[in-house]
């Protein structure tokens, strides 16, 4: 039961942290080149910028499906209610 | 927003968990309507998702159409101009994305941004408020941010799914929707040697373009609901901190006030897209 418990704070954990790492790095990315972009031509910086805010939201849902999974294992434990389910029988 | 909230001393999970379930109805085993005992029950109904977003619908609904009805071509008002800039901002949007001909895909846009919108703002509303003072009438459980619902976010998808398929099957036939799924992205062999290759290409196409299709709803509603859900549960967390969470209120509310108006558009965007796609002819 513990193990269950520990595992799944540890999986927690990997689900948030490497879904910031990889929106991290590709919102670094994508930040550069629009400076870039707006440096090299300062009169395209408003649709320059709009077009960053939408690539910015599609990048954040892949990690916010992420961190929404991986709150549900941290407040509603699925595999806690099998195991019990499976222990009942055992006990009972 | 204190820890305990006049009810003895909760735990910090029991406050999370108590802010975190919505107030379901549900028929029980025994035929009768119960409420807040559905666990686990898939017939259950989150009355509380489904009156706010009525709630919002109705006040968007009648407020544009206030609007609306009183538009004068002469000095405007100030309503007026507030749903002009919104109106003419949908407007510049969907003239940019959707090149086709359709009267309903502007309206949609309009419906889908300022709703979503409408729906996101609910949860700049301090968390304990609106529970409390439900409390205070015998209502034990409420969430006021429909969106953060998967049921809410999921049902606009599907809908939009439905008009994606809608308007796929309008513009090309059903012929033309079987063969954008099968004929794409591999163009299949139809004479000599390569037909005996054929049905795996067309499976394979099948493949790719079912998971696709089925990727753009799913993903409208996860995205929309995992930033509504991720940042009202960082509020519940920071209304845990004691004294200190206002400073940390304020700098939160202000960054996810960013964030609510980017996935209303979001959606809007991708809402737009999608119907554009579906009805683009090669």
């Amino acid at each position: 039961m513990e193990m269950v418990i520990a595992y799944t704070a540890l999986a927690v954990a990997f689900m948030i942290g490497m879904g910031a790492l990889g929106v991290g790095i590709g919102m670094g990315l994508l930040g550069g080149r629009f400076l870039e972009g707006a440096a090299r031509q300062p009169e395209l910086a408003p649709m320059l910028q709009t077009k960053m805010f939408i690539v910015v939201a599609l990048l954040d849902a892949v990690a916010m499906i992420g961190v929404g999974i991986a709150l549900l294992f941290a407040f509603a434990n699925p595999f806690v209610d099998q195991l019990k389910n499976a222990m009942a029988p055992v006990a009972g | 927003m204190a820890a305990d909230g006049g009810q003895g001393a909760l735990t910090s999970s029991q406050y999370i968990a108590h802010h975190l379930q919505n107030l379901q109805v549900c028929k029980a085993e025994t035929g009768e309507w119960v409420w807040n005992q559905c666990a686990g029950n898939p017939m259950a109904l989150n009355v509380d998702s489904m009156f706010f977003s009525l709630l919002l619908g109705v006040v968007f609904i009648w407020s544009f159409g206030k609007a609306a009805r009183k538009a004068t071509s002469g000095v405007p008002g100030k309503l007026q101009a507030f749903v002009e800039i919104i109106v003419g901002f949908v407007d510049s949007i969907v003239k940019e994305c959707f090149q086709g001909k359709s009267k309903l895909v502007a309206p949609l846009a309009l419906t889908v941004f300022v709703w979503v919108f409408l729906m996101n703002l609910m949860d700049l509303i301090p968390v304990d408020w609106l529970p409390m003072a439900a409390a205070r009438v015998g209502i034990p459980y409420l969430k006021v941010v429909p969106t953060t619902d998967v049921n809410v976010t999921f049902g606009m998808s599907l809908s939009v799914f439905a008009l994606i398929i809608f308007y796929t099957v309008k513009t090309k036939g059903v012929g033309g929707f079987v063969r954008e799924m099968t004929m794409q992205p591999i163009a299949p062999p139809t004479r000599g040697i390569g037909l005996i290759g054929a049905p795996f290409i067309i499976a394979f196409n099948l493949i790719l373009e079912t998971v696709a299709l089925l990727a753009k709803p799913l993903s409208l509603s996860m995205r929309l609901f995992g930033n509504m859900f991720a940042g009202e549960l960082i509020f519940i967390l920071i209304a845990l901190v004691g004294v200190w969470q206002l400073p940390l209120h304020f700098a939160w509310a202000i960054f996810h006030l960013l964030i609510v108006t980017l996935q209303a558009f979001i959606f809007m965007m991708l809402t737009i897209a999608y119907i554009s796609l579906a009805v683009e002819e090669h």
